[in-house]
């Protein structure tokens, strides 16, 4: 077993939330000390992210104007394979030691927990590589406009995708041929959120406004928020069963 | 009234009513099949614009109809799969998707050769065609999903969980691609043609049909298939067995 395991609060004693809120709150809380306990699994996340940017200059050429043109699309689908990587342990572990049982036996609403559970993925995986994104727009020659706009719509789009994601990663839970399985199922219906926010950065850089793209993204995640917590927790009790 | 109906939900009620409606679906499917062709290689008119290259769509427009049709229908029994809690739905959605993957499958690659003539490239990122390929990535999620799965029952739920999950996606996929396209490239070549010869419309519709009733016998053929190997164990499978091997 993992170091680790016996580092963990046992959910029904230690700080036991009274309420939707709160579940959140402790999921998240949870999640997050567990993720900074292993930097390591942080960094790696980090790390592929600006690796794959780094490939598609040494891939194509490093002309400006080229890599000005692909430079919205790459960063994005290089957030979008970071983000995948990292889905795959969303449940894997709690489900390995037992805990993700517990939490689905717990009082409080499961879809509350996972959505914690998200919060906390987004928050380990997809903010840093928000917070990168600008260095890595520096590098496709990206102006300071469409910089702003690439990271407004990474910051809006990015939760959309572990959001989405933690469905996949909860159907593919204990699953012969997990990694892969799990981006065929998840990548076809991330498309959207690849499209609009590529397309917003694209937009800033024709000098044309990103606000529709910028706007579609927003629903995305107003959509996701609602609905995929509660898809997400019936494929864990589906996994559970 | 309602009760009649829901006995066909048992397995052990539907496994014969399917087995009595395989024969009609696949001759008709045939038949249709015989005579559309015939309409529409035969008797439809010579496009002006498009020669004889349009004649694939006789095959193309309706394949890519079912696919999606087959999409919203295999959500549907994934809904009442969830909701009912019954075995047959389940197994008719994981009957529907491979029929659903060959019928975008072949939309693409009759796409594809049409297009070769037409537009002159095998490919274009034309809106249609990108969401008809997304289209067939999930049919294909949900095929390995349940291949991936070794407990009978899980693998539905989630299957169900997942085709529902992409139904409510598909719009969206849909109208993004169409966004993305129309602001990436001008508007695609599209056959032009405000007016459709009757005899066109009558073997596109032929056609149709005939994909409907493949689809139907296909299917049906499929979920007794399905039926006999999860059921292999029940008394009235034994009972079916001799029927089938003297019939």
């Amino acid at each position: 077993m993992h170091s680790r395991v016996s580092e963990r609060e046992d959910p029904a004693t230690q700080g036991a939330p009274d309420g939707v809120l709160a579940a959140v709150r402790w999921a998240i809380a949870r999640d997050l000390s567990i993720a900074f306990r292993s930097r390591t699994e942080l960094g790696v996340t980090l790390t592929f992210y600006v690796i794959v940017v780094t490939l598609f200059p040494l891939s194509i050429a490093p002309e400006r104007s080229l890599l000005a043109a692909i430079g919205p699309g790459v960063i994005w689908v290089a957030a979008l394979l970071a983000s995948l990587l990292s889905l795959s342990r969303l449940f894997a572990a709690d489900c390995a030691d037992g805990t993700l049982e517990q939490i689905a036996m717990s009082p409080f609403p499961l879809p509350a927990l996972v959505s914690g559970k998200i919060a906390a993925h987004w928050l380990s995986t997809g903010l840093p590589v928000v917070l990168v994104a600008p260095l890595t727009g520096l590098q496709y020659g990206l102006d300071a406009q469409s910089l702003t706009v690439l990271v407004a719509s990474l910051l809006i789009g990015t939760p959309v995708l572990s959001l989405i994601g933690a469905i996949g990663a909860a159907l593919t839970l204990g699953v012969r041929g997990g990694g892969g399985l799990l981006a065929l199922l998840v990548l076809p219906l991330q498309v959207p959120v690849l499209i609009f926010g590529a397309g917003a950065v694209d937009a800033a850089q024709a000098g044309l406004s990103a606000s529709a793209n910028l706007s579609l993204l927003g629903a995305a995640l107003a959509l996701a928020v609602v609905a995929a917590p509660f898809a997400a927790a019936s494929a864990v009790r589906v996994a559970l069963d | 009234m309602a009760s009649r109906w829901f006995r066909f939900a048992a397995p052990s009620s539907f496994y014969p009513l399917a087995g009595k409606l395989v024969p009609p679906t696949a001759m008709a499917a045939a038949a249709l099949a015989a005579i559309g062709l015939y309409v529409g290689f035969r008797v439809a008119p010579t496009d002006a614009q498009q020669g004889e290259v349009y004649r694939i769509i006789f095959i193309h427009v309706p394949a890519a109809w079912m696919s999606m049709f087959l999409y919203v229908v295999m959500a549907a029994w994934s809904a009442a799969a969830l909701g009912f809690n019954t075995r047959l739905s389940a197994m008719m959605a994981q009957a529907i998707a491979p029929t659903g993957a060959l019928m975008a499958f072949i939309a693409l690659w009759t796409g594809a050769l049409w297009g070769r003539p037409t537009w002159g490239t095998y490919w274009v990122w034309d809106a249609r065609m990108t969401s008809e390929l997304l289209l067939l990535f999930l049919f294909l999620g949900v095929i390995a999903l349940r291949q991936a799965i070794d407990d009978a029952r899980r693998a539905d739920r989630a299957c169900a969980l997942l085709a529902l999950v992409g139904v409510v996606n598909v719009p969206i996929i849909y109208f993004s691609v169409h966004w993305w396209n129309t602001l990436h490239q001008g508007a695609s070549i599209r056959a032009g043609g405000a007016t459709i010869e009757t005899t066109m419309l009558v073997g596109m519709l032929l056609m149709t049909l005939a994909f409907w009733c493949y689809a139907i016998a296909v299917i049906l053929v499929r979920v007794r298939a399905i039926i006999m190997e999860r059921e292999r164990s029940a008394t009235w499978i034994a009972a079916q067995l001799p029927a089938q091997a003297t019939s």
